[in-house]
Formats: C-alpha cells, structure tokens, sequence
C-alpha cells in the first residue's frame, strides 16, 4: 500500500457517520413539529364573530383560567374527525375551548357548527393572519393556554381520545394547581 | 393453493441464493471450475423462484383473493383489472417483490449472456449479486411478507389510493426499478474487481452495457414520474425536489458520471479506483433511495409504508453492502495499477470535468435531501429544503457542465488543442448568440435568465450537430458517401448523440416552462369563456358521469384560438367511493411547442366552478428530451463493440493461457 492509502478510506468513513445518522435518524417522528411559541405569551388578538354570533374571541378571553385552544376549518377533513372528541370534551367542563375559524367560508363554518355541534365558549373567525401570529401551519391545531396567557403545549393534527385522556387532560390538571 | 406455491417460492429462492453466493466465490478462489460452474444455473434457478412468487402475488391480485391481507389492503374487486395488476407495486410489500424479481432478472440475464466473460469474474459477479437477492429476500420474508393470510377474509378490499390509480403510474415503478436494481450489477462488477485485484479495459467493455441499460431505465422512470406529477397532480408542477425524486435523480446523476468515466477505463486505462468508486456509489445511492422511502425517515408524499423495523433492517442491509463495499475498497483499491498521467486538455481531461462536475450536482442534491434529517438528529431543528436551495446550487453547477459537454466531444483523445476545438464551434457560437438575442428581442430584457437557458440549450444542440456533421462529412462529400459513413459510425456515437441533443431539448423545457408559464385561477359558470396566452376557454357544461370505480364531476370546454374551435377539453374531478378519495384528472392540449392544462376544481355552492387554466410553453421538450436521451442509451447500447470486441477475445486467450500456465 502506499503512503496515500488512507485517501481510500474516506468513503467508508463518511459512510460510516451517514448511517450513524440514519440509525438516530429512525427515532424521530417527522411529524412531530415544535413550536417556538411554546412557554412564551399568546399573541395578542382580537377576532370579530361568525356571522349571526354576539361575540368574538380575543387575547382577553384567555385571561385568569386555563384553556384550550383549537385552529380549525369546515373544508378540512381531519377537523371533522377530532370534532365529537371537543363535543365530548367541552362535555364535561373541564376546560374552556376556543375556537379559531381558520381561513373559512363563514357561512359554511355556521353550516358546519350546527351540523356537528358546537364546543366552543367563543369562536373568532379569522383571515389567516392572527393564525400565523398562534403559528398555525396547517389546521386542525390545538394549543393548551395556561392562567398568565402563556402558551404551554401545540398538538398537530387531529386529537383523538387518547390524546385527551394522556396529555390534555393531564396538562390542565397540572396547570390549574 | 397458489398464494402457499407463491410463498414456498420464495422461501426456495431464498435458499438458492444462499448457495449462489457461497459456493461458486469459494470456487473462485480456489479456481475450481465445476464449483463455479454453479453460478449459472444457481442464478436462472433464483430467477424462476422468484418469478413463481411474483406471478402467484399477481394472480392473486387479478382474482381479487381478500385472504391475502396484502391485496385486502390494497386492492378491490371494482378495480379495472390493469389497475388491479399493477396495484402489486403500489404498497410496500409488493414493490419490493418486485424489487427482488427484477435484481433475479437482471442475475439471470448476466448468466445467459456472459458467456464471453472468463469464468472467475462471471462466479464472482453472480455471487455477490446473490448476496444483495439473499438480503432482500430475507427482509421480505421477516418484515414485509405479502403472502400472509387474513382472517376473517373480508368481503371487500380498501382498494387503491386513487392517486396511483393511473396508467403513466402503473408502469413508472417497474421502470425505475429496471434502472435501481440494474446497478447492481455495476456494482457487483465493481466488487468482483476488487476481489480480482484487477481492473482493465476489457472489465470497463463488460461492464458498460449494464450500465447503460440500467440508466436507460431510470431515464425512462424519471420522465414517466415526472409526467405522471405534471398530469395529475393537477398545478403544472413537473419536478417537486421531494426527497424521493432526489432519491431517484442522484443515481442517475453519478449513473451518468459512471458511464462516461467507464470509457476512459476503456480507452485510456486511467480513472480505474475512481470508475469502481462510483460504480459503489451508483447502487448505494439506489439502496438509499430505497431506505429513505421505505423507513419513512424523511416526510414525503411518497411514503406510504413507514415502519421504524423495516427502516432498521434496511439500514442493516445498507451497511452491509454499502459499508462492507466501501471497505473492501479502501482495502483493495490502492493496490490496483494506475493508468498513465493525462494532459489536462483532452478527451479524458473533458471526462474527469464532466464527473467532477456530475458528482458536485449529485452531492448538492445529496445535501439538500439529508441535511434536515441530519440536522434534526444533531440540533432537533426542524427545516425544510427547498427549490431555492436547489436553484441556488444545482443550477450554477449545471451551467459549466453544459457549456463543457459541447466542447468535450471535440477534443481528441491524449492531447487536445482547446483553441482548434472553438475553432470547429463557430457555428455553435452563432447559434448561442442568436438564440438568446431571439429571446432576449422576442420577450424584452425581463427574461434574462430564459434567455441564458436558450442559448445554453442552442450552443449544446448546435455543437452536438456540428459533432455528427463533422463525423460523416456533411457538405463535404456527395449523399450517397454521407449515408455510407452515417451508417458505420459505430452506434456509441449516435448514442452519444441523441444523449447530448436530447439533453439541449430537455434543457430548453425546462427554460421555457419555469420562464413563461401563465396561470389563471377563476371561478366559473357553464356558459363562460376566459382567456389564457391568446387561447379562448369556453366552458360549456359540466356534467355528473360514471368512471369505472369513481363518479366524476366533467366539465365540457372548447379550446378556441382567434375564433376557431381547435379542441374539445374534458377535465374531471373524480370521487372514489371505496377508497372515500378524490383524484383530479387534468385535461391537457398539446401541440408539442406549447401545453394548454386545465383543471377543475369543487363547486362552490352557487353553481360556479373553481377553474384553473395554465399555460406551459415548451414542457412538452421536456420529456421529449428524456425520450430522446433513453434512445441514444439504448442506441448506443446495440454497439458491435458490446457484442463482439476484439479485446473480450485477446483477454480470453491470456486467461486461457495463464490456466495453462498454472497447470
């Protein structure tokens, strides 16, 4: 071998480190997403109503209880899914829900409400822009709000009952002491 | 029955395979012709294993058995029966069935047509293509197994995502598969080389026309993917930088290196450690492909099978080949003989700027892919890579490749004279500068960087027409002696040609369609008439019809220009009630200069239509362009010097003779 041998061991060296990756790389769940928001103070807003409803929903609703937040829209489908599971949550009066219409048709959002029922206290319809304040990135979202207006959690995605029951639920009670 | 014949099938092959990559490597070593002499018919046996397990899948498919959970899963008794065939490749299982029957293919065609290649290298080559079929067998047998029964057997199956659903889809897998698995055997040519410790011009001559007919391949999966992503995902789009189509595009792009690189092997004997360095990376990138959309590790519209255990065993297997390749070579390949030293400017000096150059693209475009992996798994940030990146770095790479690959063909081997080679340009300078003043005088001087496209793309073809012009003597001698040397050019050089203009074609679509494609999103009324890049769109009705698994929402619309109906477009928007999915089913007008693609999309409550209306100048070039470089592939792939080659004889002979010797 000559004195240049090693130059033919790089590929097997950065080989070497790319699987090392790779093998870290399998533990992660793409589809987990962090959110930067988190721990720090929701953004202040203040939404106007669906139309036909009294109230809107602003940064002022959050104040002095924990609550639950939820980014949703009638044409997604997912939304549709995780719906019963707010209508059964906001059943048991646990935690306030507030709802964010997320770049929706009002009437169809009404359509939807009354065709589904309605869990949330206040819902505030919005053009996109206070969900990009929240950082929404794709409906349906769910941000969990404690007493000083702080963002503590973000679930993406659809929450099923096993999501309320391990994580939501857990949360508030945390939060609430 | 037949599914159990499938399975035991399998199982067989399996152990076929074991044997095949034992037996004839310890004949080989110990230079025992009868244990060599099992490669042969190890590898035709293998394949007809194989085979047995893959047509027992198909059959169950084309029967609709709902006892095989795999077709329960994917299938349905609606399906038209094509789409029932090919939903075989359209789940995690069945795509890599056939993975592993097309590696058997490719084992079997190597033993039937090796016949010219001395008997060690052939034992060699068949075993360690064995190794690769035993590990993909095993992983489908422990992790993937599409014969596993169901119970109870449901009535009905979830059927296909309706995406897939598509004739261009159908026949993409197999066709990038061709091209995947065809550079095992590159790579296992490579690896017998290193045991060999021997790598020569006659091994360079072997091993190019798999080579050639695994990039054939991959060209033609690439395009057809490509295509199918213009035509139904239903926004213009043609090429996304999705890890997965990265994952197909980077080993073609180092595929491609490897074939030029091959033929310095070949000519010159230089580039040797280097050519089997990329024949490695060539079918590493491949398995890579197949890791990253299999494990599901990078977030992709294409995986649809993530399973963190497949994902662990592939990486085994990625290791062991990759790894053990990579090995094996920082071992053996600084014992091979180097060829002589080179001018810079020359034939091979333009070869060696060609792979620096494929090889930077390929690793911009691996760095795009990994990095928000890596990333996440060094810092836990979560970043996405996207066009931009690419734009920023593949492109800049791409510019001096093109204006290289012109010049290239014009240097003569050893020593070139770079002046003497601009010298026989002029015609290509003319056409360079007239193409971007057309442009730049057609579009005004917003469209700089359409008009640098365009005389890239005129300076590559114009070169590459003046190369076969010079070549057979055009205006130089009468017709009859043109024809005669445009006949026994040796077909390697047509290849090269249709390669290098077909590519000047693709580049010019890809110019014109990220330069001046129109787009317009309207809501609509039957009734209404818009207006895209002079074209009228009248939409007459849409209408509620009946697909053969799906009810389809289809709009009637005439496509008129200056008052003149030109044709009938049908855009549809398709529900499928098994699958509870929609698909969009695009209607496109071409008249290969220019596409006119419409879609529609949902209603809005009020009777009116969202309506999107593109038009994409010169995309059609684009895959015309791959059409054409898939020609000169194969063209060049029926070269008499893959047949025949005096060199494949002399080598015989001195083979024959050293046996002699040892005896």
């Amino acid at each position: 071998m000559n004195k240049r041998g090693w130059i033919f061991l790089i590929p097997a060296a950065v080989f070497g480190l790319l699987a090392a990756g790779f093998y870290a790389g399998l533990g992660i769940d793409p589809n987990v997403l962090p959110s930067p928001l988190i721990d720090h103070p929701a953004p202040r807003f203040a939404l106007p109503p669906l139309q036909g409803e009294a109230q809107g929903f602003s940064s002022a609703d959050l104040k002095g209880h924990v609550s639950l937040v939820n980014a949703f829209a009638s044409w997604c489908a997912p939304c549709r899914a995780e719906h019963p599971v707010l209508n059964a949550l906001a059943h048991t009066g646990r935690v306030p829900t507030f709802g964010i219409d997320y770049k929706d048709k009002e009437e169809l959002a009404r359509a939807w409400i009354a065709e589904l029922g309605n869990p949330y206290t206040r819902i505030g319809a919005d053009d996109g822009r206070v969900g990009i304040d929240w950082g929404v990135y794709g409906v349906p979202e769910t941000f969990i709000v404690d007493k000083d207006g702080r963002i503590r959690y973000k679930h993406v995605g659809p929450l099923t009952e096993a999501d309320v029951e391990r994580t939501i639920m857990p949360l508030v009670a945390r939060l609430e002491r | 029955m037949i599914d159990e014949i499938g399975h035991f099938a399998l199982v067989l092959a399996l152990c076929i395979a074991v044997l095949q990559a034992v037996v004839p490597l310890v004949g080989a070593a110990r230079n025992d012709a009868a244990l060599m002499g099992w490669a042969r018919p190890a590898a035709l046996a293998q394949f007809l294993f194989v085979a047995i397990a893959f047509f027992a899948l198909m059959h169950a498919y084309a029967v609709s058995d709902f006892s095989l959970a795999n077709v329960a899963a994917n299938s349905s008794s609606m399906k038209p029966l094509l789409y029932k065939l090919t939903g075989v490749w359209s789940n995690h299982e069945g795509s890599m069935l056939l993975w592993v029957f097309i590696l058997a293919l490719f084992g079997a065609a190597v033993a039937l047509f090796s016949h010219n290649l001395p008997p060690a290298l052939r034992a060699r080559v068949l075993a360690v293509q064995a190794m690769i079929g035993v590990g993909f067998l095993l992983f489908i047998l422990l992790t993937s197994n599409p014969f596993l029964r169901l119970w109870p057997t449901p009535a009905e199956g979830a059927g296909l995502n309706p995406i897939l659903e598509d004739r261009g889809l159908a026949f993409h897998p197999p066709c990038l598969y061709l091209g995947y698995v065809g550079f095992s055997i590159s790579f296992c040519f490579a690896i017998a080389a290193l045991i060999e410790g021997r790598v020569d011009p006659a091994w360079a001559r072997w091993v190019r026309p798999w080579t050639l007919a695994a990039w054939c391949a991959l060209t033609i999966g690439i395009a057809m993917g490509s295509w199918w992503s213009y035509y139904t995902l239903g926004w213009g789009g043609w090429w996304f930088w999705d890890p997965v189509e990265n994952a197909s595009f980077m080993p073609w792009l180092v595929g491609t290196a490897l074939l030029h690189s091959a033929v310095v092997v070949e000519k010159r004997e230089a580039l040797k450690t280097w050519t089997i360095l990329l024949a490695i990376i060539t079918f590493s990138l491949s398995l890579l492909g197949t890791f990253l959309v299999r494990s599901g590790v990078l977030t992709s519209v294409h995986a649809f099978a993530s399973d963190p255990m497949r994902g662990v065993f592939i990486l085994l297997l990625l290791s062991f080949y990759t790894g053990g390749a990579l090995i094996l070579f920082a071992w053996r390949a600084p014992q091979l003989a180097g060829g002589g030293l080179f001018a810079p400017i020359s034939r091979e000096g333009a070869l060696v700027l060609n792979n620096l150059l494929l090889a930077t693209a390929a690793a911009t475009v691996f760095i795009g892919t990994l990095y928000p992996l890596l990333l996440d798994v060094v810092a836990h940030q979560k970043v996405s890579v996207g066009p931009p990146f690419y734009t920023m770095t593949f492109v800049p790479i791409m510019i001096p490749l093109l204006v290289a690959m012109a010049v290239g063909p014009m240097v003569p081997w050893k020593r070139g004279d770079l002046l003497a080679a601009f010298g026989r340009l002029k015609f290509a300078f003319l056409a360079t500068a007239a193409a971007a003043l057309v442009t730049l005088a057609a579009t005004g001087a917003r469209s700089l960087g359409a008009a640098c496209g365009l005389a890239l793309a005129a300076w590559l073809l114009a070169a590459t027409l003046t190369e076969i012009a010079e070549r057979v003597h055009l205006f130089r001698e009468p017709l009859p002696a043109v024809l005669r040397r445009a006949l026994s050019l040796p077909r390697a050089g047509w290849g090269m040609f249709f390669a290098h203009a077909g590519m000047a074609v693709v580049i010019a679509g890809i110019t014109g369609s990220t330069a001046w494609t129109e787009e317009r999103i309207v809501s609509g009324r039957p009734g209404q008439s818009f207006e895209i890049a002079g074209y009228t769109i009248a939409l007459d009705r849409v209408s509620e019809v009946a697909g053969p698994d799906y009810t389809a929402a289809r709009a009637d619309m005439r496509l008129m220009r200056s008052g003149r109906e030109i044709a009938a477009m049908h855009p549809e928007k398709r529900f499928y009630p098994v699958e509870n999915g929609a698909a969009t089913g695009v209607a496109i007008h071409t008249n290969l200069l220019a596409d006119v693609y419409a879609v529609i999309g949902d209603p809005d409550g009020t009777g009116a239509y969202t309506l999107r209306l593109y038009y994409n100048p010169l995309v059609p070039w684009i895959w015309l362009g791959a059409a054409a470089m898939a020609l000169g592939g194969l063209v060049s792939l029926t070269d008499r010097r893959h047949r025949i080659g005096a060199p494949v004889r002399r080598r015989r002979g001195a083979v024959a003779a050293r046996v002699q010797a040892a005896e």
